[in-house]
């Protein structure tokens, strides 16, 4: 059952994954927290995003140092060369950790992949986010992430890895990776740490007024603006769930479901079918059924729906 | 011209419009749909495309929509509009409480005290993290003197190629100085840094698990230095051996202190949180110690260099005393003297 006060907030969401959140002004304001897929998704692009860049600047290291040697210059001096790799070295490091604290920090607070899913790192307790906190949720990461992925691998390639170290970072890995999973608000340890959370960002359009009242065509132009006017009785079978259903309707506008539903209200007040004048009569329905239940609502008297 | 038919073409529709929710509406949609731009041009970072009116404006539109989605909320049953009020409402709210900072005003801040804040802020995981390290190295010094053996087991193998008991003087000394060709020490340097950030990282990430991981890998780290001390202590180069290790050890070794130190205070929170709740607590003490890790990680970019340039390009054991003690008394005048007023 829908409850009065849950009616005219966001609804067709995942419920568990629904929350509040108070703006200092005391404001509450509905915020739904990422699903895990999205946040892997997110995860994978970035990955993705790294790796692409990572392999466009050993490119462009190879193609300098190819360069160099086309050019019939000088071989390189050995201190150039080691400068180079010193750059190469510093440079891994700083671009997977500047990566996600560059995009972070900025304005969308969300990096590509998190653009991409239409996801956003924000604080739980509805303050500011500070630099601090997305610090500290990436640092993290690379504990859960980078460092035994890069262990394993490096490993791996000298042929150092014993099976119970493969075992024991996949197993590390996946208990990280699984943690998301073990809590309702899908947070990584580092979002633990660092006291944020991965939320869905808002995004919708105004739509416009519900019930126009502009006519279709001018054969309908030519009736009578109130030829459909509904007693006290004939509205009184409705609540809000109905209006807003038949909001969606008029919104959809398919002509086939407004038939269809202007059949089902004709037969519960016994009315006859308006045929090819449905959308008038939605909408004068429409209208007079909101302001039946609006004016309720000044008084403190709300219906959630036909059976309350 | 078209501005004022538009505005009149809007009162009529306000006119017109038969639900007194309706009306409400179509009176502040122009408002809405200006901060909604706004807020839309923020997203994509073209805040200095703004006019200052704009600027100006938007904490009092912000008020407003706040306002506008609360009387909405009990007046009108109009789901879509509901629906995007909150919408613009959670965007408007992301921007105006959003980062304030970008990537370098907080490099700016953080250089100037708030690194030196948050150091002296866990001044109690410090003293225990140093604890942890001295007990380290004296077990380790001990229980080689004690058996021999136990060298083998607490050095790394890539360490003990010559700096193995029993070595002649002459060897042990041979790995102190010399070694006076530069190349490639940059290269040294740099898989230095890479390694050293690896093990601070894990000492402070390991205190999640109350702290308890953090002291094992500090004691652990030590333990080693411990009997390498004890070595060249035997063949009477202790001296030479502190200098040779200060050079980058001071600032090497306080980066590894911080790091246990910053995981402590993360292990403490979980353990005791005092009145706060476990989360509240938890993620107070992560941003201080993320502060402390940054710092951390610009510190081992110093040792690592110092270690490749410096050690092998200095052979003096005064002037590595010197430049290894020097910077570890700038570090600690940086953390502990040095106290600018907030801004």
């Amino acid at each position: 059952m829908v409850r009065a006060a849950d009616l005219g907030r966001t609804r067709g969401r995942d419920a568990r994954l629904q929350r509040t959140l108070i703006t200092p002004e005391g404001v509450a304001l509905d915020v739904q927290v990422a699903s895990a897929s999205a946040r892997a998704g997110a995860l994978l692009i970035d990955l993705a995003a790294l790796f692409g860049m990572y392999i466009a600047f050993i490119l462009a290291l190879v193609l300098t140092v190819w360069m160099f040697e086309r050019a019939n210059l000088p071989s390189i001096p050995d201190s150039i060369g080691g400068f180079l790799v010193v750059l190469f070295i510093i440079g891994t490091f700083l671009a997977r950790n500047a990566y996600f604290l560059y995009f972070e920090l900025g304005q969308r607070a969300a990096t590509w992949g998190k653009r991409a899913l239409g996801i956003r790192v924000a604080v739980r307790d509805g303050g500011r986010l500070t630099a601090e906190a997305v610090i500290a949720r990436n640092l993290l990461r690379d504990i859960e992430l980078f460092l035994p992925v890069m262990f394993m691998t490096s490993s791996g390639i000298q042929g150092s890895l014993s099976e119970f170290a493969a075992w024991a970072g996949l197993f590390w890995v996946g208990s990280f990776a699984l943690f998301p999973l073990l809590n309702k608000d899908r947070l990584r340890c580092g979002d633990l740490i660092a006291g944020t959370w991965v939320v869905q960002a808002p995004k919708a359009q105004l739509a416009g007024l519900v019930a126009t009242g502009v006519p279709e065509n001018d054969l309908i132009a030519a009736l009578p603006s109130d030829r459909y006017r509904f007693t006290e009785a004939e509205l009184a079978v409705y609540g809000e769930y109905e209006l807003q259903t038949l909001e969606q309707v008029l919104r959809t506008a398919n002509a086939e479901s407004m038939q269809a539903v202007a059949a089902t209200i004709c037969g519960k007040i016994g009315w006859t079918r308006p045929i090819g004048d449905e959308r008038a009569f939605l909408e004068a329905y429409y209208t007079q059924l909101r302001a039946r239940l609006e004016r309720g609502m000044r008084f403190g008297r709300r219906r959630a729906d036909k059976n309350s | 011209m078209s501005e004022a038919v538009l505005q009149s073409s809007g009162e009529q529709a306000v006119a017109a419009a038969v639900l007194r929710s309706d009306r409400f509406r179509l009176e502040r949609e122009g408002d809405w749909q200006r901060l909604d731009a706004m807020v839309t041009a923020m997203e994509k970072g073209k805040l200095r495309k703004l006019s200052d009116d704009d600027v100006l404006a938007l904490p009092v539109l912000y008020r407003n929509l706040l306002s506008s989605l609360s009387i909405a909320r009990e007046s009108s049953l109009d789901a879509g509009l509901i629906a995007y009020l909150e919408s613009l409402t959670l965007r408007a709210y992301f921007m105006v409480y959003g980062t304030r900072t970008s990537l370098g005003g907080w490099c700016r801040s953080f250089f100037g005290g708030g690194l030196s804040r948050a150091v002296r802020a866990i001044w109690p995981d410090l003293l225990v993290a140093l604890a942890a390290m001295v007990a380290g190295a004296v077990l380790g010094f001990f229980l080689v003197d004690a058996d021999t053996d136990w060298y083998f087991r607490l050095v790394p193998a890539q360490f003990s190629d010559v700096r193995v008991p029993g070595a002649s003087r002459e060897a042990l000394l041979s790995t102190l100085f010399g070694e006076t060709d530069g190349d490639g020490l940059g290269v040294f340097a740099a898989y230095l840094f890479s390694n050293n950030a690896q093990v601070a990282i894990m000492a402070f990430a390991l205190g999640f698990a109350f702290g308890v991981p953090s002291i094992l890998l500090l004691v652990y780290n030590m333990v080693g230095l411990g009997a390498m001390v004890w070595l060249f202590a035997s063949r009477g180069l202790a001296v030479e051996f502190i200098g040779w290790l200060s050079i980058h050890g001071t600032t090497e070794l306080l980066a590894i202190l911080l790091a246990g130190a910053a995981g402590l205070h993360i292990g403490r929170a979980l353990g005791f949180p005092g009145q706060r709740s476990h989360m509240a607590a938890l993620s107070q003490a992560g941003r201080t110690a993320a502060q402390v890790m940054a710092g951390v990680v610009v510190m081992l970019i110093c040792a690592g260099l110092l270690e490749g340039f410096g050690r092998q390009l200095i052979q003096s054991t005064a002037i590595r005393y010197a430049i290894g003690y020097g910077i570890l008394a700038l570090w600690l005048a940086y953390f502990f003297a040095f106290r600018p007023r907030r801004s």
